[in-house]
């Protein structure tokens, strides 16, 4: 990796892989060297995991954004046998930001949709930085209707900074296919699995995002607004000081959501974040999907509703009970 | 709060206080009994100013009809949510200032005669957000007028959209009270949603515009982004009328933009015309 690939934290763990790597090339005669090796891969195991385990929720965000991340493109080549793109929104035009199609996964045929963000300096600024426009989400619920009328669960698979803040966007509505697909999907008659793999902003993100399995990889973060956006609004400007308050305060990493109830499963990357080895998160994600679906094969549609409906039913936390004007209390 | 900057944050968000006010779209000022007799509408221009939860039941709802349901719902800070304030702080402020317990009113009551579940989200409670009593309240409308298959007449009025302060829950609520209404379309309800100044995010792109029927007042904003995101990313000049009632009729998304006053008026037509025969 160029040292400019790397994140500000990472820095001791990146020193310490060249060390490693000039010890592993000069390595020859002297047996102490190869002591020392052993000694440098123990370390850095430890190193892993004590950065890695300890990361801050802006560190998260910074992991979650990681130019050599895995995306969804990534993940079609690592995981699914076979991928048949449909492109069509029936309306306006094909949206990069969200890719759809007929896919194999193991003994699963499935309509796999996703935002894909883009990879080369061309292909983001094809797909808007995986930011979709009104298009996308009509495409997206297309291809689930689809899906339901032939039974195929449907995976979506999260990444995306937020909708298309633009004036088309908003012309051809953007607030209006949203809110649209979050009715659809809520009873949409086949199995919705859902998996935010890197960045789970707000409603762009909700708008694949109901399902009746949710989960996150361990990196990804999931939130009602950007931190840039939050920190923007409550600390009047998005600094390098008030964007790690803001996601701090959202509380938007896996974990998190996890002890909210927000999702089923914290699903574990590679140490080291999921960018240093796509190989073996795209095969934890695969082992998950496939549980997933073999979970929900048999249950009947009618379960299944209901199930989704009670999954989302149960979410929010307040009191009830007596109030006295302008004091918040009374028994949960 | 201090008074006096509780004061001020009425003030810019064009809440009538004092004997004047300003209209904001014409400038005139104007006497603020008249304002009021006038359904809060400017009698210079027609500007349709801010119009509290109650002022709002009051107008649309007939006399003394409306039963309000769900009141021991309160808002708490399930994040420990802190910005320049606790949010719990900012909740108590919210509440001296307003005397309701978060930004969401619902009940049953009567619109000429007509029996309708309603619901009323105000602005003036944390610009009428989202957070889970909101989405709690709105949902449990919703599971009522399925039950009793009652008409349901929602009016959002949101400036933030879905509640920062409480993080992905209220992103969350997004998704409860959708998944409340499409089980309440599928039994085959209405539901008509008047959209009012403003509607935003994360409000707007769920219950808002799921609506059998969306009306809009005049003149109010309406959208997904806010102005100032639009601007920060693409850099141009925003179109006159960008996001207002008239913008969202023109483009497909509003079904009529209806007047205050004649409100109450289409509401129970369009019951009828959607009653179950
Ligand atoms: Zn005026």
């Amino acid at each position: 990796m160029e040292p400019k690939d790397y994140l500000p934290f990472e820095k001791e763990i990146y020193e310490m892989e060249e060390l490693l790597a000039r010890l592993e090339s000069a390595e020859g005669g002297q047996g102490g060297v190869a002591d020392e090796i052993r000694r440098i891969r123990r370390e850095l195991v430890n190193l892993k995991k004590k950065i890695y385990g300890a990361l801050t929720p802006w560190q998260t965000v910074q992991v979650s954004r990681h130019k050599n991340r895995p995306l969804l493109m990534d993940y079609v080549d690592l995981i699914f046998d076979d991928f048949v793109e449909l492109h069509g929104d029936r309306a306006i035009g094909d949206d990069r930001a969200i890719r759809c199609g007929f896919a194999r996964l193991g003994d699963f045929r499935v309509v796999l949709i996703g935002h894909q963000k883009g990879r080369t300096l061309k292909e983001k600024q094809e797909c808007f930085y995986g930011c979709a426009h009104p298009e996308g989400y009509r495409k997206a619920l297309k291809n689930m209707r689809l899906a339901a009328k032939f039974r195929l669960p449907v995976v979506c698979l999260i990444d995306t900074p937020g909708a298309f803040p633009g004036i088309g966007a908003e012309e051809r509505g953007q607030a209006q296919l949203i809110a649209v697909n979050l009715l659809e999907m809520s009873r949409l008659e086949t199995p919705v699995v859902c998996v935010v793999i890197g960045e789970g902003g707000s409603g762009g993100a909700l708008g694949i995002g109901i399902g009746d399995r949710v989960s996150m990889l361990e990196h990804a973060y999931y939130s009602v607004i950007s931190p840039e956006g939050c920190a923007g609004i409550l600390w009047k400007a998005a600094t390098e000081t008030s964007k790690p308050m803001a996601a701090e305060a959202l509380r938007l990493t896996s974990r998190d959501l996890a002890k909210l109830g927000v999702i089923d499963d914290v699903i574990p990357e590679p140490l080291g974040g999921a960018h240093r080895d796509h190989r073996e998160t795209a095969n934890t994600l695969k082992t998950y999907l496939l549980r997933y679906l073999r979970d929900l094969r048999h249950t009947t549609i009618k379960d299944l509703l209901e199930g989704r409906y009670q999954k989302f039913r149960r979410m929010g936390v307040f009191e009830t009970g007596a109030w006295a004007n302008g004091v918040v209390g009374g028994t949960t | 709060m201090k008074a006096n900057e509780t004061k001020r944050t009425l003030a810019k968000r064009g809440v009538p206080e004092g004997l004047w006010i300003r209209c904001p779209q014409c400038k005139a000022t104007v006497f603020r009994k008249e304002a009021e007799s006038r359904l809060n509408v400017c009698p210079e221009c027609a500007y349709h100013f801010y119009l509290p939860a109650g002022g709002r039941i009051a107008q649309l709802l007939d006399q003394d009809s409306f039963e309000e349901w769900f009141t021991d719902l309160s808002p708490c800070d399930p994040l420990q949510f802190k910005d320049r304030l606790p949010y719990a702080e900012r909740l108590r402020a919210e509440q001296a200032k307003t005397g309701m317990r978060d930004a969401a009113v619902v009940g049953r009551g009567f619109i000429r005669g007509r029996p309708v579940i309603f619901g009323v989200t105000d602005f003036a409670f944390m610009a009428g957000s989202m957070g889970s009593v909101v989405g709690e309240k709105l949902t449990r409308a919703a599971e009522e007028a399925t039950r009793l298959k009652l008409p349901l007449i929602l009016v959002s009025g949101s400036g933030g959209g879905a509640r920062m302060q409480e993080g992905i829950l209220s992103l969350m609520q997004m998704a409860k009270i959708s998944a409340a209404l499409g089980r309440y379309d599928k039994a085959g309800g209405l539901y008509v949603s008047i959209l009012t100044n403003p509607t935003m995010g994360g409000v707007a792109a769920s219950f808002a515009l799921q609506g059998d029927v969306t009306l809009a007042e005049p003149g109010a904003l309406i959208g997904f982004a806010g102005k100032r995101t639009i601007w920060n990313t693409v850099r141009l000049e925003l179109p006159a009328g960008f996001q207002t009632s008239e913008f969202l009729l023109q483009h497909g998304f509003v079904d009529r933009i209806v007047s205050r006053q004649n409100l109450r008026t289409e509401v129970a037509n369009i019951i009828d015309y959607c009653e179950h025969g």
